[in-house]
């Protein structure tokens, strides 16, 4: 089974809507929409659900107002801007990170911790397979422990069905649900755009694949916006050793494909489809090849 | 005025109009580039000299003389980064939240805190314009406590423009918790609706008030401004997809630099903007 990850750096490159056509081309394979704080591969995918658990991550803590008397100590003691900065104190739950610090050295023992539910993960059968998504809880902190759980859950619904692939859509950025996607996967795909942000995001995503010597390729969508700048980033991702396995043009069918809650790939005159095609047969091949 | 720019999806043009807006104010702003793991503000400037400062977060330092391996502070940390062997208390610093906790509660007092690298702010000045850009370090994991050191440089007398990270979790909430208005960056796509109203729900959670910017937004169709009606949310911008902003932006040209005319419509979605912020304090 191969592992292959979809990420970008920058977001809206496109990451998801190739993703849901990579996974349609794909004869069989399992699926993980690992960008659990805007997912939107089941908009693409159509899946139904087959199972529901509850994610629960970390803690919060509480405070039990008959027994605080708004000393404040918590507050000083607070680095995650988790207590209101004035009386009467209140746990902010966007600032808490669970440290236990504020119950722990309460005077009056009058914060404990609770378990911190963050959402709900789902099994999935998509129109072009078992797929792993969850829904997280508004505000949650978006952690790379459930794109590990997802990660470990997808691989393992891959090996019972013996399945050949494993595609993860992943998160936008380079911080901790970004690492937790891409260490010890077989290959990431990175899809850039010819613009000045898309480079500059594109440079910090191969230097990360570096620091986690990871293997990556690019392709460039909406390419034809500016051919230059397509052969710029092209030969920036080359010097580093990071080769080009696709260019995709800018295409309104995509988006027309979005309305219709279907990947591009199924609309037969869609430039950006034959692209694809192109893209996927190119993938294929590298990682087929021992 | 706080104003934060965000969009749950990414890509729909926060850093652009982030740009095109303190631009467009004419008055002193403060531009906060509070997207930490790539920040992109910059490149919409020529560049100049900038100040650099490095950003450090604090991290145990074990005194091997003073600590007996009572394994209390491994029992205490929530986030597994102090292992305690019989012979040996070790850290893993990519683990650690910097809460403290550990150093308070070490009854031997052999825990104490050094500063460790996580990023760094670069400072620049472009005409009314004071740009603060925060660089996570790559492989990195934590952005929060780089954003709220990013958003330490606020000063209340100015205008100042949060450019947020995507998404709608931990970096985006600890960007906007305080914010004095959100304006939401969208497109008129299922994703973009998809994301929005999520994003709708984060904010108003944290109970800001919130607006909507709809860009590209004759490439779709009509449930956003369904949307936003049924929600009694503004929209208080929509610009068209034209090929000449993507190019323009393809360059590193801003939005203004492709459509000058834009101009007096910015200053009156900030007019609009702080309509918002005082109707809210009352």
């Amino acid at each position: 089974m191969k592992e292959l990850i979809v990420i970008s750096g920058k977001g809206g490159t496109g990451k998801t809507s190739l993703t849901a056509c990579l996974a349609t081309l794909a004869e069989q394979c399992v699926i993980a929409d690992c960008d659990v704080d805007a997912a939107n591969l089941h908009l693409l995918l159509s899946p139904r659900v087959h199972h529901r658990t509850p994610f629960v991550s970390g803690e919060m803590a509480v405070i039990d107002e008959t027994r605080c008397n708004q000393c404040g100590h918590c507050q000083q003691l607070c680095r995650f801007e988790g207590i209101s900065p004035t009386p009467p104190y209140t746990i902010l739950p966007s600032g808490c990170e669970g440290c236990r610090v504020c119950a722990h050295f309460c005077p009056q023992q009058a914060i404990s911790m609770v378990p911190r539910q963050c959402g709900e993960w789902y099994r999935s059968v998509s129109s072009a397979g078992p797929m792993i998504h969850a829904r997280i809880n508004v505000g949650a902190e978006n952690s790379g422990k459930l794109v590990s759980l997802f990660r470990q859950q997808a691989r393992q619904l891959a090996e019972e069905q013996q399945s050949p692939w494993l595609l993860v859509d992943g998160p936008p950025g380079l911080g901790c649900p970004v690492i937790a996607s891409v260490t010890g996967a077989d290959a990431v795909l990175i899809v850039t755009e010819p613009t000045l942000a898309g480079q500059h995001d594109m440079v910090r995503i191969i230097d990360l694949l570096e620091h986690f010597s990871m293997t990556g390729y690019i392709c460039i969508n909406r390419w034809d916006i500016n051919p230059e700048m397509t052969r710029t980033i092209r030969q920036i991702a080359e010097q580093r050793g990071v080769s080009c396995v696709g260019l995709i043009p800018f295409d309104r069918q995509v988006v027309s494909a979005q309305l219709k809650a279907r990947p591009v790939i199924d609309q037969p005159d869609s430039i950006a489809a034959m692209a694809i095609k192109d893209l996927w047969d190119n993938v294929h091949a590298i990682l087929s090849t021992p | 005025m706080k104003l934060a720019i965000a969009s749950g999806k990414g890509g729909t043009g926060k850093t652009t109009l982030t740009v095109a807006l303190a631009q467009a104010a004419q008055a002193p702003v403060q531009l906060l580039d509070c997207d930490v793991e790539e920040p992109n503000s910059h490149l919409f400037f020529t560049k100049g000299d900038s100040k650099r400062d490095v950003v450090t977060v604090a991290v145990p330092h074990i005194d091997p003389q003073r600590c007996t391996h009572c394994g209390l502070c491994g029992d205490f940390c929530a986030y597994n980064a102090l292992a305690c062997l019989p012979t040996e208390t070790i850290l893993f610093e990519g683990l650690c939240h910097s809460c403290g906790g550990c150093m308070r509660l070490c009854p031997h007092q052999a825990i104490s805190e050094r500063q460790q690298r996580i990023g760094y702010i670069d400072q620049w000045r472009h005409g009314q314009i004071d740009l603060f850009s925060g660089v996570l370090d790559v492989g990195q994991a934590m952005s929060p406590p780089l954003i709220r050191a990013v958003k330490r440089h606020q000063q209340a007398d100015k205008l100042i423009l949060l450019d947020c990270p995507p998404g709608t979790s931990c970096p985006l909430t600890t960007t906007i918790h305080d914010a004095d208005v959100v304006i939401l960056v969208t497109e008129p796509t299922p994703f973009g609706l998809h994301d929005l109203q999520i994003a709708v729900e984060t904010v108003r959670q944290l109970n800001r008030p919130v607006a909507v910017i709809i860009n590209r937004s004759d490439l779709g169709d009509q449930s956003i401004h369904d949307y936003c009606r049924s929600k009694k949310i503004p929209i208080l911008l929509q610009i068209p997809f034209e090929k000449r902003i993507a190019v323009a932006y393809s360059r590193g040209d801003g939005l203004l630099d492709a459509l000058p005319g834009l101009q007096p419509q910015l200053a009156l979605v900030l007019n609009q903007a702080r309509k918002l912020y005082r109707e809210n304090l009352t």
